[in-house]
């Protein structure tokens, strides 16, 4: 009988999202704190519009690089919680593959609808059209990478003291360079500049992230596990 | 004869070891931290530019390179830790750490105080200052989440993961921030931009290796404690314990490394 090796990270994918669709609280909370945040600017800053429309790529992005941070101890401290993680690093399935398929039914519970949602509040900002669709491209190439990058860290930091604001200590400097070229490409268009090379250098960076930090975030899954 | 390597990967030999290893290396680091300081301070011309404000440098770039460098070697420890399962290299790792944050914070200190004089300004989003700066951010991590679990066993595990990523990513985040910078900012004052004199190079050397003796010697004391810390039920450090209290004095420690170092 031959062995199906994508078996059991379908069936996680399956669980997750209708997990996470079962209880949209959380996901709605995790939007509302991407609006919040950002309607916090404007008050702090001035209703300038010029000013807004500059600051807006660096904020829109910031905002939901938290919110995406604030999401994270979803993927596994549940699981982890009642001993489903352990569980999953006993299948024969390589756990990097299940750690992959959390990440995409994750990424579809955060990273897409923070994608969709950004575009009406680059209306609250002033942004062109032009920008506002660069800035819906970069978050749907960008978002992965904070769930992959911060998967690394929420494993490391399963059932510590203080997790939450530990993982974002450890992760936080590691999303530097998805922020910079994301907001790069949407400050780009706004200058009337190509926003070319900022979004296939983010595409790398995508690419690159989500084919090693599965493998890191399981061996970090296996570390907080023994 | 080949040399048994992993003998000294057993904390109990490498802690007989590094006994009478340190005060070389600190003796070194206090020679060359004197031979530098002379030539920088002493023989070396100010500058027709900057001053004499630019003798910094002589603390600056030393800092900034023994920061970098101890981020690279703890991640050089912590694959041996990963690979070998040795419980030394999670030590090592845990015993490099304060001295790379530390050389790195130094780095940033002194490059604030040399950029009022010659930029103008304590801060700029300089390429290399923003980079150091996540360094700093990174060692800072890696000692958070140690401080933050307490088997030792796991931290070490987690910890070498957590340098891994980050020395993976090292390369990653100069390059982005050095295109971010180009990008937003026109150019800004680079210092050393013209070729350095003979004399000023030479004491800049000088203290670089100043710093690498130090980083040696204060890292094989830092790891001599983790050593006693970690293993204090075992037998060898019950020994040990009770050889210095018999002698008396702290420094007969180095007395029972002939027990010791089997």
């Amino acid at each position: 009988m031959s062995f199906n090796w994508c078996l059991t990270p379908i069936s996680v994918l399956r669980r997750d999202l209708l997990l996470t669709l079962r209880r949209p609280a959380e996901l709605m909370t995790t939007l509302f704190f991407f609006i919040i945040v950002v309607s916090l600017f404007p008050l702090g800053i001035g209703p300038q519009p010029e000013l807004l429309r500059e600051i807006a790529p660096g904020v829109l992005w910031v905002a939901a690089l938290l919110a995406s941070l604030l999401a994270l101890p979803r993927l596994f401290a549940a699981d982890h919680a009642d001993g489903t993680l352990e569980q999953l690093a006993l299948a024969p399935q390589p756990l990097s593959l299940i750690v992959f398929a959390k990440l995409v039914a994750h990424w579809l519970t955060t990273g897409l609808p923070l994608t969709l949602l950004a575009p009406l509040i680059a209306l609250q900002f002033d942004l062109p059209a032009s920008a506002t669709w660069v800035l819906v491209g970069s978050l749907a190439l960008g978002t992965p990478i904070f769930g992959a990058i911060g998967a690394v860290g929420a494993a490391l930091t399963l059932g510590l003291r203080g997790g939450g604001v530990l993982t974002a200590v450890l992760v936080l400097p590691l999303y530097i360079p998805a922020l910079i070229f994301g907001a790069g490409a949407v400050e780009a268009t706004l200058g009337g500049l190509d926003a070319g090379g900022h979004l296939s250098l983010l595409a790398a960076l995508t690419v690159f992230t989500l084919t090693f930090a599965p493998w890191a975030a399981a061996a970090a899954v296996r570390i907080s596990l023994d | 004869m080949a040399i048994h390597w992993f003998k000294y990967a057993s904390p109990a030999s490498f802690y007989g070891l590094a006994g009478p290893m340190i005060p070389w290396f600190a003796g070194a680091a206090v020679v060359t931290t004197l031979l530098g300081l002379y030539i920088g301070l002493v023989l070396a011309p100010t500058d027709f530019q900057q001053g004499d404000s630019y003798r910094i440098i002589y603390i600056h770039v030393p800092a900034a390179w023994m920061g970098m460098f101890t981020y690279l070697v703890m991640a050089g420890w912590a694959a041996a830790g990963l690979v070998f399962n040795t419980r030394l290299s999670g030590m090592m790792v845990q015993a490099l750490a304060p001295t790379g944050a530390l050389f790195t914070f130094i780095a940033l200190w002194t490059g604030a105080f040399w950029g009022r004089p010659t930029w103008g300004a304590y801060w700029v989003w300089d390429a290399r200052l923003t980079s150091t700066l996540i360094l700093l951010f990174l060692y800072i991590g890696y000692m958070a989440l140690r401080a933050s679990i307490d088997d030792p066993r796991r931290a070490d595990r987690a910890g070498a993961l957590l340098t891994l990523v980050g020395v993976v990513n090292i390369p990653i985040i100069y390059f982005s921030v050095k295109w971010w910078n180009t990008l937003h900012q026109g150019a800004s004052v680079k210092p050393g931009s013209s070729s350095m004199a003979t004399v000023m190079l030479t004491g800049m050397l000088v203290m670089a290796f100043a710093a690498w003796m130090y980083t040696i010697a204060i890292s094989l004391a830092r790891v001599r404690s983790i050593i006693v810390e970690r293993e204090q039920h075992s037998a060898w450090v019950g020994e040990l314990l009770v050889a210095e209290e018999t002698a008396g004095t702290s420094g007969d420690v180095q007395r029972s490394k002939g027990e010791t170092a089997r």
